[in-house]
């Protein structure tokens, strides 16, 4: 039995994990810098822990937590600014100078919500992909630099090196920490989903490693991806991408089976998906298709929606799923999307038109799913030596060893 | 802040454009001119001269050794700059997107450096 310390250590940090992207994006509002924001707030949760065990949790923690960061970041300003008498000020303090005058009267009873401007800092197409993925997790996930970097496998300080450097960058170059005008929404929006969505892929399949699914990855994604919902609406993107996650994150448990082995969609035991996640899903597809025409996270999450509803895998509508590729094909055209469409033509149609469909394609043949769909569509039409050799060649390019063992196996099976 | 836009273009497009395409090129960097004037943004902004008449500097053995051409054989060369004062990166974006960074077809690119504050003695 944990003793009530521990307890209480663990609903803290439950709470300081859930609030600690509002309270670091009012932070960043205030101080204008992410590193005296997280010192400030590292300060504020050591407070919180000495307090609340004898005080018992305030009615709204995060606001507590921010106001006594929020002191402690007029305290190091005057410091600082002793100690830095005739140097030239820092640019960015204007915040922390025009709030030092209110600084007896916090203004936290209304709590504003800064974390759509901080996620946009975050996604901003100055930062590489890397950055922003560190940057999102570390502060709107509320992730350690130790989680992040064990979840995408790198050194812990490679990962603390990338999160400097790119804070350096938003303070040097001056990336702003506001929300878009309405000329640029659109790009920035879909890049914060890109970040959002490769978050859950690295989580889903994972590229490399033992592991398959790296399921923290995929719930923290989702947890990103609800925030984006709550804090950008109307969306109906937002909406499409929540629901595409849901509704593969749904099979996480029948993906796997108790040997650690991938679980083709066709093998997996219906039972073992999560309804709940499903149910919601579906209704997230529905709502947003009202909104208007959709888009590609939306038409994906649409053709997953086909799959959550057939009752078994021989009752897919395979003619369903190859239309939503279609009109996916038709917003992206990329070899993988239309590779996609040829195994549901496959599969709903006919073998022989979908393997023609795939073999018309060029540019996937260094992707071990492209032999994988061809030794596939190969073997259900019975051709095992031409099958056998298109196994080969995705075993030959594939990365992740959960999915070489099934190809293996199905080899094997030949 | 103030940002210098470095305008990177092809030398060897330039000379292979047609003179409706440099007219094109000169109406693009005169609208930049007048509007970042007109803004109160322009601090400054020039052409540079090609890069047959580069010279390159280099000390060795505390004596300068001097070196006809860029220190740096590329496929784009520096070709102008502007000086800009932005409230932040994402307003220098803007402006460089209306930069002409080439001729028509051409390859080229714009890159933004912030200018950093002479330290203190």
């Amino acid at each position: 039995m944990r003793s009530p310390s521990a307890e209480f250590r663990a609903t803290a940090e439950l709470i300081f994990r859930s609030e600690h992207g509002r309270i670091i994006a009012r932070l960043i509002r205030l101080s204008g810098s992410f590193d005296r924001a997280e010192e400030a707030l590292q300060e504020g949760f050591a407070a919180a822990l000495a307090t609340w065990p004898a005080q018992g949790i305030p009615a709204n923690p995060a606001a507590w937590i921010t106001s006594v960061a929020y002191r402690k970041l007029i305290d190091s300003h005057r410091r600082s600014r002793v100690r830095r008498d005739k140097q030239i000020e820092f640019e960015y303090e204007i915040l922390v100078a025009a709030a030092d005058s209110a600084a007896d009267d916090p203004p936290l009873f209304t709590f504003p919500d800064d974390r759509l401007r901080l996620i946009f800092t975050c996604c901003h197409p100055a930062l590489n992909r890397e950055a922003q993925v560190a940057l999102t997790l570390r502060t709107l996930g509320g992730l350690t630099t130790a989680e992040i970097a064990r979840a995408f496998l790198v050194p812990e300080p490679t990962l603390a090196q990338r999160l400097v450097r790119a804070k350096r960058k938003i303070q040097g170059a001056r990336i702003p920490y506001q929300v878009p005008g309405a000329d640029q929404i659109g790009a920035r929006r879909a890049a914060v989903q890109e970040v959002i969505y490769l978050i859950f892929n690295e989580g889903y399949l994972a590229t490399a490693g033992e592991a398959l699914i790296r399921g923290e990855l995929c719930d923290e994604a989702i947890r990103l991806a609800r925030m984006l919902c709550e804090i950008d609406t109307p969306e109906p993107a937002n909406l499409g991408l929540l629901a595409l996650m849901l509704l593969h994150h749904s099979r996480r448990e029948a993906r796997i089976d108790d040997a650690g082995g991938l679980v083709t969609l066709e093998e997996q035991d219906r039972s073992r998906w999560d309804r709940a996640m499903i149910r919601e899903g579906l209704d997230l597809v529905e709502q947003a298709l009202r909104q208007g025409p959709p888009g590609p996270y939306l038409l994906q999450a649409a053709i997953a929606a086909v799959h959550a509803e057939a009752p078994t895998a021989a009752a897919t509508d395979w003619r369903q799923i190859a239309a939503l590729y279609g009109e996916l094909a038709w917003l992206n055209p990329s070899p993988v999307v239309l590779l996609n469409r040829a195994v549901a033509i496959g599969l709903g149609e006919d073998l022989r038109r979908g393997l023609m469909l795939i073999e018309a394609l060029s540019g996937l043949d260094n992707y071990h799913l492209y032999h994988a769909a061809r030794a596939d569509l190969l073997r259900r039409l019975d051709c095992r030596s031409a099958a056998a050799e298109a196994y080969r060649r995705a075993l030959a390019l594939v990365a992740n060893q959960v999915e070489r063992a099934f190809l293996e196996r199905r080899l094997a099976a030949l | 802040m103030r940002y210098m836009f470095l305008v990177y273009s092809s030398e060897a497009d330039m000379a292979a454009a047609s003179p409706e395409d440099m007219l094109k090129l000169r109406a693009g960097h005169w609208a930049v001119l007048d509007e970042t004037r007109k803004k109160g943004v322009f601090r400054a902004g020039e052409p540079l001269r090609p890069i047959a008449t580069a010279t390159t500097v280099r000390m060795r053995d505390g004596k300068p050794l001097i070196l006809d051409g860029l220190f740096a054989e590329t496929k784009e060369q520096l070709a102008g700059y502007y000086i800009l004062d932005c409230a932040n990166l994402d307003e220098a974006i803007e402006w460089a997107a209306k930069i002409p960074a080439a001729c028509q077809g051409g390859e080229g690119c714009i890159e933004i450096r912030p200018i950093a504050e002479i330290p203190p003695r």
